[in-house]
């Protein structure tokens, strides 16, 4: 043995290469005939184990009211607590003193899907959703306005409870 | 004459077409079985049920970028996927795959080339299969490569002895070296199938073959986690597809011969109405499938390895071939050989069902206390400290 070789203490009696061998052929044949536990992911989007939770932070959804319109009133929290700074805000204000966001951006290349917005909004407006397949073929489709923010349709998040901790 | 000419070229070329579209399944076979081993689904998105990704795999190999190092010897860098991949193919020439096809011109045997001496083409041509990955190897100017090429050969060379040591029992059975005879002989029952009388030689060649075509658990020439790629980690492209081919060619050979060998080839066991004249369509037929059932399960059984058992290490590796493999090869000739002089000669009896029984009763016998041997791993172990 080379110099250096570090050489492993085996069992000499213990061991069955034989039997060991067969014994893993016989798993592996039982295998093949088991339930496959591929998602074919485009057709099947949850299947019986895995479904997405409803605490899932994913992309943004603006909240409308009864007329269709955002429920912000560009209070400029979310802008102030957002950790990777990607909503830009400009508020306005109507006739009758009503604040409403004249630009209502998120850059969801930028953000970190923390949810911070989401909690600190006092209007309940914007949420994050639970949504997930969001391709585009240029970057600055990336950019949400306002207009496309209340457009967006999937569930939004529920968030983390404190008093609630298990979702229950 | 000018029959025989047209015959053989329609032959060669339906054997090339079925072994080419067939190593193109292998590698969607692989794929999907071990993803079913492992509770996936596998390839199965273009064509139905995936049959059509080989040819999407083609097409890329085909378009991608060839890449050639600087370094490397041309000539040979450029011959090395060739020459691993011709010679899997030619072994394939003499293997008998069915009854003759009786035709308006006479019968056809259904086998490529009928040579006399079978039998050491075989053993001339798979020994040559080695030149393909250690020129590769050491035409890549890499030094992993390099190291896969060296390794290539030390495995086949150690394993080739071993391997004609135990097909050496088969022709004293078979008396003749020309394939068709020796599935002649196997065919008169389902015992008479050498792989009953000469089980420990089947058990060798099986090992020994598994080593030849540098699969697992014997795939050192191309350990990923010691050699990158081994002896193909510079090819790209479809030179890089050439050494798969040849990996796959070389499988379907090995099966077939394991067949021919020790599984009667063609034969349909429970049946001589196969192996009688005169000769069918049906009867070619219904052979042809039985040897392609045959070819496959041993396909089927190399896959099911190599995503069943770990690789060796190299010294484990080498201390099977010389210490157990070797030995055990040449010890079993020996006894064979004997048993085989003794039940003919002085007993007098020919070779039938009686003859295969008696033989693989001494098997049994035999293969008790071998099996107990490598059971306790005592020599396989090969690392056991000595104190």
């Amino acid at each position: 043995m080379a110099i250096g070789v570090k050489v492993m203490k085996r069992p000499g009696t213990k061991v069955s290469y034989v039997r060991a061998t067969l014994q893993g052929m016989a798993l592996t044949l039982q295998h093949l005939f088991r339930p496959k536990v591929t998602m074919q992911y485009p057709e099947e989007k949850s299947s019986q184990d895995w479904t997405l939770s409803p605490r899932w932070r994913g992309t943004h959804r603006m909240l409308t009211d009864e007329q269709g319109r955002a429920k912000c009133v560009a209070c400029g929290l979310c802008p102030q607590i957002c950790p990777a700074n990607c909503i830009k805000l400009v508020p306005g204000e109507d006739e009758a003193g009503n604040r409403y966001p004249l630009i209502y951006e998120i850059d969801e290349f930028r953000c970190v899907f923390c949810g911070y917005c989401q909690e600190v909004c006092p209007e309940e407006a914007i949420h994050v959703g639970v949504h997930y397949e969001n391709s585009e073929f240029s970057r600055d489709r990336f950019v949400y306005d306002l207009e496309r923010l209340c457009a967006q349709t999937h569930p939004v998040s529920t968030l983390w409870d404190p008093s609630d901790p298990k979702g229950e | 004459m000018s029959v025989f000419l047209v015959a053989s070229a329609i032959k060669i070329i339906v054997v090339f077409t079925v072994i080419m579209v067939g190593v193109a399944l292998l590698t969607l076979a692989e794929r999907r079985v071990c993803a079913w081993m492992q509770d996936r689904l596998g390839p199965n998105r273009v064509g139905p049920q995936g049959l059509l990704q080989p040819a999407a795999d083609g097409l890329k190999n085909l378009v991608k970028e060839e890449t050639l190092p600087a370094q490397a010897d041309r000539v040979l860098f450029m011959l090395a996927p060739t020459m691993s991949f011709v010679p899997a193919l030619l072994t394939f020439a003499v293997i008998p795959f069915a009854t003759p096809l009786p035709t308006r011109w006479g019968d056809v045997e259904m086998i490529v080339a009928n040579l006399p001496v079978g039998f050491l083409y075989i053993l001339a041509f798979g020994s040559l299969g080695v030149y393909g990955i250690v020129l590769a190897g050491w035409s890549s100017n890499n030094k992993y490569s390099l190291l896969g090429g060296l390794r290539a050969t030390a495995q086949m060379i150690s394993y080739e002895i071993a391997m004609g040591m135990s097909t050496v029992a088969v022709l004293l059975i078979a008396g003749n070296v020309t394939l068709t005879d020796v599935i002649a002989k196997q065919s008169q029952s389902l015992f008479t199938w050498n792989v009953f009388p000469l089980s420990l030689a089947y058990f060798i060649f099986l090992v020994a073959a598994f080593a030849e075509t540098n699969r697992l658990p014997f795939d050192l020439p191309e350990a990923e986690g010691e050699l990158i790629a081994g002896y193909h980690t510079e090819y790209s492209a479809m030179k890089f597809s050439m050494f798969y081919i040849a990996e796959y060619s070389n499988m379907v050979t090995a099966s077939a011969l394991m067949t021919t060998l020790f599984f009667g080839g063609w034969d349909i066991p429970f049946t001589t109405w196969d192996n009688t004249p005169p000769w069918t369509t049906l009867k070619t037929l219904a052979t042809l499938a039985m040897f392609s059932t045959k070819v496959i399960f041993f396909l089927f059984l190399y896959i099911w390895v190599r995503w069943t058992l770990p690789r060796f290490r190299y010294d484990q590796l080498m201390a099977l071939g010389w210490k157990v493999m070797l030995p055990l090869a040449l010890t079993y000739v020996t006894v064979i050989a004997t048993a085989i002089w003794f039940l003919h000669d002085g007993l007098g009896w020919t070779y039938d069902t009686r003859f295969a029984l008696a033989l693989f009763a001494l098997n049994l016998v035999l293969a008790v206390p071998l099996f107990f041997v490598l059971d306790r791993g005592r020599i396989v172990a090969g690392s056991v400290a000595e104190a």
